[in-house]
């Protein structure tokens, strides 16, 4: 803080009066003491005016802090917002997944009995080109076959329309992906105001030492993302899991 | 052959339990973590364990810790599978007793794989 100049002139002046009357065994004890009030007046002054400038200068960078709401902002509502998507992230993630998954569930059987279904028919056929058949067990495989048309498109049907829900159930991808989008800018907005409050902390500060992330091993790691991990530490596939296997005897 | 499957999202159950369906074994039951896995272990004729590593409440690792120190349980075929692919987690698992490690994501063809495996190996021990 600059301290405000004091007026040496009018100080001098007063000083002198102040020792003149000093002098002078006339002077009261009153008098005497008006004078050192004036003179002490001078240091008021200049307290008076550091005082000001010190209010200004917290005035100031409190409006300057208000006026960057975007940090509180960040804080009180972006975070927390990010929270709650990253939350329905993973609800439609679970809700296709479950939905690809119901409809499989119920196609496979349908599938597995039309091929069932196809074998006995195909060994009746052959059964009839070997002229194997009676006549009636012609007639009966004339309505199985006939029965088997008909459940075939209805079945077929009925796969067609899960294939277009699986289908369908995909559209998660591109909403995830914009979620995740929004919430990747908002960790970089967040980064760029870190850096800035560690540069405004100080660079003796900055130069230390960074922290060190807890490098204790039982944290773990969690699932690889492609090209993220280069540590030999890691294994890549299934295929580095087997061989490291094999080499511990498995 | 009645397999216990452990892994704390439902959605990896269904899958294991889709694909084990597939490969024929269609006695399967379901846990959340070890804390509910172990009991129903404990409980009933299991012949397989398939269970994933991390998981809130009692971790994969933990489990399998369970079930080789448990005098009913100890020779229980384990099978891991999880999404840690650190080579010092996979040796852990390996010096704690599991049968077979498969990370995430993982094939069909390599759940078979690893399921044939295991049991031929103890057929010819």
């Amino acid at each position: 803080m600059e301290a405000v100049p004091i007026n040496r002139d009018l100080l001098l002046e007063k000083a002198q009066e102040l020792v003149a009357s000093l002098e002078s065994p006339e002077t009261s004890d009153d008098q005497l003491e008006s004078y050192i009030d004036e003179i002490n007046s001078f240091k008021d002054n200049q307290l008076f005016q550091e005082l000001g400038k010190m209010t200004r200068e917290i005035h100031d960078s409190i409006m300057k802090f208000r006026m960057d709401s975007r940090i509180s902002n960040l804080a009180e509502t972006d975070i927390p917002d990010a929270k709650d998507r990253l939350e329905y992230v993973i609800t439609m993630t679970e809700k296709a997944a479950n939905t690809a998954m119901a409809v499989i569930e119920e196609g496979s059987p349908v599938a597995e009995k039309l091929g069932a279904e196809a074998s006995v028919l195909k060994a009746q056929w052959q059964k009839f080109r070997k002229r194997e058949l009676s006549a009636d067990e012609l007639r009966s495989m004339g309505h199985d076959v006939e029965a088997f048309f008909d459940e075939s498109e209805l079945m077929m049907s009925k796969l067609l329309s899960g294939f277009t829900e699986i289908l369908m159930a995909q559209d998660f991808q591109d909403l995830t992906g914009q979620i995740i989008r929004q919430v990747i800018n908002l960790v970089d907005e967040i980064e760029t105001n870190l850096v800035e409050l560690v540069k405004i902390q100080g660079e003796t500060q900055a130069k230390e030492e960074p922290v060190k992330k807890d490098e204790e091993e039982t944290v773990l790691a969690g699932p690889q993302v492609p090209g993220k991990e280069t540590s030999d530490d890691v294994m890549k596939g299934q295929d580095d899991v087997d061989d490291l296997l094999a080499s511990l005897g498995f | 052959m009645k397999i216990l499957i452990v892994d704390d999202f439902s959605t990896m159950r269904r899958i294991i339990k889709n694909l084990l369906r597939d490969l024929g074994f269609n006695n399967t039951e379901e846990a959340d973590d070890g804390n509910t896995g172990l009991p129903k272990l404990q409980a009933g004729n299991f012949d397989f364990l398939v269970t994933d590593w991390n998981m809130p409440g009692m971790t994969g690792i933990d489990l399998l810790r369970a079930v080789r120190a448990d005098d009913k349980l100890k020779t229980l075929p384990v099978l891991m599978v999880t999404a840690e692919a650190k080579k010092e987690q996979i040796v852990m698992a390996a010096q704690e007793g599991v049968n077979g490690y498969i990370v995430k994501p993982f094939t069909a063809q390599t759940l078979k794989e690893k399921i044939d495996k295991i049991f031929e190996r103890i057929e010819n021990a």
